[in-house]
């Protein structure tokens, strides 16, 4: 995506800068409780990632014209913290944020049984404290392990995970050079416990094949992915 | 067992779905996380956290946020401000004067009167022992728990009180307010606490 498609990511043996193969995920680290004044929090350190999620409510929505009368509101703010990355981020929502604040909520909304709790609000907060690609897939990775956390009733867990392409090789869980100069990027969000799907994205060009590669990686990362936040959840803090 | 949501839990045929499981396709699937309880007859969710939802006839501790001329805005804990209007308050109040009799801050004891559809409720003092508190402390604890402070008919609760020779009253929503001298207050209060932390761990830590 960077345009640098001459840049040597994969070597002779078929395996990746950071030594893992084309299939392998970054390591993946869950822990719930974080912020114990919250109702629910996650922290996800995911490769070099690092991810808190707070989740707050529900309470009553303002300002009111936000409110439905049939179903809570999910409120999803997602934000990099300036200290994220080598280039200071400017404080405070930008384009990006606001896009995957949305994508967020709307990978949410189809789990949460927002029904229940007409007329409020759920806050979700997603704090990006340290970035290295595939930060959008490990926020919403730590939003619905804090929903669970907060209690609140949910059809299942949203687990979500990117698979790309470099240097013509599908892989899955890219990392930050990966991301930077690769040729694609498909972050999914996916229902571990049906299959399904509710989130989709896709950057750059990947053949019918390719795709199908992509896919299918992701979904053997969400089954792992999915029993780390599993056991987040039953053996996590008292 | 602990359980995430969307878990699996068995057919549905065998079991009833109870708190915080419903049935997809013939099979019970959980929606909360949390320890589970099987009586033989229905599989319910034993919660981590609940948010208190209020229902009629429930005993709760309240505190004003705010007031119109004849209304009180009561935070009684749940998503919803409960109102608690002039007719229904205590009987000196007058149109216009109700900061005079409770302000911004008091705490009270008041029961549910009613909850709308939409999930506001309506409270009422109009009932025996309800009133403003003027005194003591009040905690709060997670309403699900509010059966481990009981014990098993009242047992808990009366020793508590026995103890540290304090008036406890427990609410719904899961303030309790605790009254009495000094010593006894903060006493009742650090066994109250250590009381919710053993519960915690053994509904995490227990048989797994």
């Amino acid at each position: 995506m960077g345009g640098y498609g001459d840049v040597q990511m994969i070597d002779e043996n078929g395996l990746r800068m950071d030594g893992r193969k084309p299939e392998d995920c970054r390591p993946i680290q869950i822990e719930t409780g974080v912020i114990p004044v919250a109702d629910g929090s996650a922290r996800v350190i995911w490769g070099k990632n690092e991810v808190i999620a707070a989740v707050y409510g529900p309470m009553e929505a303002h300002p009111r014209k936000i409110q439905r009368q049939d179903r809570a509101v999910l409120d999803v703010r997602y934000n990099m913290a300036p200290f994220s990355t080598s280039d200071r981020i400017r404080p405070g929502f930008n384009r990006r944020s606001r896009e995957i604040s949305k994508v967020t909520a709307e990978a949410l909304e189809s789990v949460v049984l927002l029904e229940l709790y007409p007329r409020s609000k759920i806050r979700v907060e997603i704090e990006i404290i340290c970035a290295e690609a595939g930060t959008r897939c490990a926020g919403i990775t730590a939003a619905s392990v804090a929903l669970a956390h907060a209690g609140i009733p949910m059809t299942d867990l949203v687990v979500s995970v990117a698979s790309g392409k470099v240097n013509d090789v599908v892989v899955c869980d890219l990392n930050k050079e990966e991301d930077n100069y690769g040729e694609a990027d498909l972050p999914m969000g996916i229902l571990p416990n049906t299959g399904e799907l509710v989130f989709l994205q896709m950057d750059g060009d990947l053949s019918q094949e390719e795709f199908k590669t992509a896919w299918d990686y992701n979904m053997e990362a969400a089954a792992k992915i999915h029993e780390e936040m599993a056991r987040a959840l039953k053996g996590g803090e008292a | 067992m602990l359980v995430a949501p969307g878990d699996d839990l068995g057919s549905s045929s065998d079991l009833e779905p109870g708190h915080g499981v419903i049935v997809v396709d013939g099979r019970l699937k959980a929606v909360k996380q949390g320890r589970t309880t099987n009586d033989g007859k229905q599989i319910g969710i034993q919660p981590r956290r609940t948010a208190y939802v209020p229902r009629p006839s429930d005993l709760v501790i309240g505190c004003v946020e705010g007031m119109t001329n004849n209304i009180w805005f009561l935070d009684i804990g749940a998503p919803f401000n409960a109102i608690l209007p002039l007719s229904l308050g205590p009987a000196k109040g007058s149109f216009g004067g109700l900061r005079t009799v409770m302000d911004v801050g008091d705490t009270v004891l008041c029961r549910i009167q009613e909850v709308e559809e939409n999930h506001s409720s309506v409270a009422t003092m109009k009932g025996m022992g309800l009133r403003k508190l003027k005194s003591g402390i009040v905690e709060s604890v997670d309403p699900h728990l509010l059966g481990r402070v009981i014990g098993s008919k009242g047992s808990n609760l009366a020793s508590l009180k026995e103890e540290t020779d304090t008036r406890i009253t427990v609410a719904d929503n899961g303030r309790i307010w605790i009254d009495g001298d000094v010593d006894g207050i903060s006493a009742a209060r650090e066994k109250l606490l250590e009381m919710m932390e053993t519960a915690k761990v053994s509904e995490y830590r227990g048989d797994e």
